[in-house]
């Protein structure tokens, strides 16, 4: 028997290899399938839509074309919204990470018990609807609500109100994507070994130091991941600007959507799609790259 | 850094005490470790050896009692303010940073310029020079540890404080860092405290020992001075292995006790004898033991102790042999003998008498009962032998 068992094993390696490498295509075509209907197929039908003319005569019909020109139209329209939204979300993605980091060390390092109960707590706003928790900031910044009047009080505020301002965009959006900034920051804080921390104060770190040496750079993989699950969104958000700015508040997902609902000018809203994809892309990749050195540190 | 300048001093542990809750981890220690010592403070896990170590550190507070070090109380004062590096259990090396900003990070941290001579200087001494630009997961095991040991004596502490340095390490590797660390600290004269729960590390590599048992030291001293006389039953039994007979003290006879075991009698000295009590418990190590065949027992010394018995096991071992020998009172002793003689050995099943001087002969409060402090697992184990033992003569 000890013979035959490793003789049979030696004639099988090259089919089961084969086998392997099969079940493992067979595993991805779902996911390719997915991916080529709802993104590759749309994406090339959207790029071509952004190179539309419009027919003579006939609001809101196109037809196909090589209309460059789209995009720096574009540009010179958009370009204050554009400007906007990477500020909202700019200033959204680095309050949240000020508020994310504190409680996200909290919790991996001090809740103890606690745990998986403030984690669940974290979530727990998820369960009900992104445009209802818009809606209730409404009543929150209202002009007659408590932190309004409580601000005016103390001549805190120059336009004397919150909403219908960036500053009600911002928290918005600093608020609806707070979460994604939360979880990332945990499981990156969760994961270091806190005699790290112990064996930096044996070297004479204090506890700032120790910090600034060693838990922040360890949790930079956190800090890239929940800027970036921030960012993203909240640059394409439509819903925080259109709820609580005012017309002087308008990102460039209100444009987009504006272009395709209400005017129903398809080759700007294509175009602007796809110059809000690039610029996203550029920056995440500059990002990244200076992340992964130690610039950051 | 005043290298020239510096004086080694004593660390002091005044009535220090650790209370977790209810539970007393480390209760009253006094103890000094003499400057430029190797001290190993040895004991089963949970004795209390590891909290005793990161109190010296900082990394935890006494719940009463001092450190100091010299004249200087250091009891208040936090972890990156002591004198004091630590060399952690898992090595706890920076992992986003190379082998050299790890060895440098001490260095770095109290502004020292110019860190690289000495850097290399010390990566030098622990034979890592070719690896400064690796991170600590390119390194082996041994390596990690060189880079851990190298990191704190950079800082050259007054204490270098390690805390089972050698326990993640294969046997082999292990023997060879016993040396290595040795070495080092012959080298740079630095106090070394070493917590470690394996007596034969303890021993190779310590000047003075400490045995620790529930959170109280219960003998220090030289090696061979605590091996050749425990005072205890626990250190009896956890350095090392013994032989312990209960028994009763009868008489004196010279510079002997007289005790009374098993329907015999022993001479234990008195000089050597660690109890005031009648209740005395006998015991010898098995390298001091002889076993000879019954038909020979006329050769054994008049002044001889001698237990009679039958073998029961008999495993060669190279250097020696060891003999389990089981007495009329079903103990089980174990007897070591060196294989000086080829050939001539007893075998399974014979009658011996195994006989030592009293010289050897130590006795302890009899009290304490006779398996404290001996390995839980080898207890479970003899109890089955037994059990196992039983069935056979029933059988």
């Amino acid at each position: 028997m000890a013979a035959v068992i490793p003789q049979a094993a030696a004639t099988k390696p090259s089919s089961v290899a084969a086998r392997k490498s099969r079940t493992g295509y067979l595993l991805l075509f779902p996911g390719i399938a997915w991916l080529g209907v709802f993104f590759a197929i749309p994406l090339v039908t959207l790029f071509a839509t952004s190179l539309q003319t419009p027919i003579e005569g006939k609001t809101g019909k196109y037809q196909p074309g090589f209309a460059v020109g789209n995009y720096a139209d574009a540009i010179a329209q958009y370009w204050p919204q554009f400007l906007r939204s990477f500020l909202y979300a700019g200033t959204a993605t680095l309050l949240a990470l000020a508020i994310a980091y504190p409680l996200a060390y909290f919790i991996a390092f001090r809740a103890g018990k606690w745990r998986s109960l403030m984690l669940v707590l974290v979530v727990a706003p998820s369960f009900a609807s992104f445009l209802l928790r818009t809606y209730a900031w409404k009543t929150i910044l209202a002009d007659d609500g408590v932190i309004t009047s409580t601000l005016n009080n103390l001549h805190l505020l120059p336009d004397g109100r919150i909403l219908n301002t960036w500053i009600a965009v911002v928290a918005g959006l600093t608020y609806n994507f707070l979460p994604f900034m939360i979880l990332p920051l945990y499981a990156a804080l969760e994961k270091i070994d806190p005699r790290f921390i112990e064996a930096a104060s044996d070297l004479y770190a204090s506890p700032v130091t120790a910090f600034r040496k060693i838990t922040w750079p360890l949790s930079l993989p956190g800090v890239v991941a929940g800027t970036l699950l921030t960012f993203i969104p909240a640059a394409g958000d439509y819903i925080n600007a259109s709820l609580l700015g005012s017309p002087k508040n308008r990102m460039i997902g209100n444009a987009i959507q504006n272009n395709f609902i209400e005017f129903r000018d398809y080759p700007m809203a294509s175009a602007l799609s796809f110059i809000l994809m690039a610029i996203i892309l550029v920056l995440v990749f500059t990002y990244i790259r200076r992340a992964g050195t130690e610039d950051l540190v | 850094m005043t290298e020239q300048n510096r004086q080694v001093e004593d660390l002091h542990l005044q009535n220090l005490t650790k209370k977790f809750g209810e539970h007393t981890a480390v209760d009253t220690l006094n103890l000094t470790i003499p400057a430029g010592s190797f001290f190993a403070l040895l004991g089963a896990s949970g004795c209390g050896k590891t909290t005793t170590l990161r109190m010296v550190a900082g990394l935890e507070d006494p719940t009463e009692g001092t450190i100091s070090i010299g004249d200087r109380d250091i009891t208040g004062t936090r972890a990156f303010e002591r004198p004091v590096n630590t060399v952690f259990q898992s090595y706890a090396l920076f992992p986003h940073l190379d082998i050299f900003e790890n060895v440098a990070f001490g260095l770095r941290r109290r502004k020292v310029k110019d860190v690289k001579p000495q850097v290399e200087r010390m990566l030098e001494l622990v034979e890592l020079g070719s690896m400064a630009r690796r991170k600590p997961t390119q390194l082996s095991g041994g390596q990690q540890q060189r880079v851990a040991v190298a990191r704190a004596l950079i800082n050259q502490p007054d204490v270098l404080l390690l805390d089972e340095p050698l326990g993640a390490l294969d046997l082999k590797l292990r023997r060879q860092m016993q040396i290595e660390l040795k070495r080092i600290q012959t080298e740079v004269g630095t106090t070394f405290v070493h917590v470690t729960h394996d007596q034969e590390e303890a021993m190779t590599m310590a000047d003075t020992v400490a045995v620790m048992n529930s959170g109280r030291i219960e003998q220090l001293g030289h090696p061979a001075d605590i091996y050749e006389l425990p005072r205890t039953v626990f250190v009896a039994n956890f350095l090392g292995q013994s032989n312990l007979f209960q028994g009763h003290k009868t008489g004196v006879s010279g510079e002997d006790y007289v005790v009374s075991a098993h329907a015999q009698n022993f001479a234990v000295p008195s000089a050597r004898t660690f109890t005031d009590g009648d209740s005395i418990i006998v015991g010898v190590r098995p390298e001091k033991m002889t076993v000879l065949d019954a038909s020979d027992a006329g050769g054994i010394p008049e002044h001889h102790n001698r237990v009679a018995g039958r073998v029961t096991d008999v495993s060669y071992m190279g250097v020696s042999t060891q003999y389990l020998v089981m007495t009329s009172w079903d103990q089980e002793l174990t007897v070591f003998e060196q294989n000086v003689v080829v050939g001539d050995r007893s075998a399974v099943g014979d009658e011996v008498v195994i006989h030592w001087s009293p010289r050897h002969t130590f006795g302890l409060n009899g009290a304490a009962g006779t398996s404290v402090g001996v390995d839980p697992d080898v207890l479970e184990l003899e109890a089955v032998n037994q059990a196992l033992a039983a069935d056979v003569v029933e059988g």
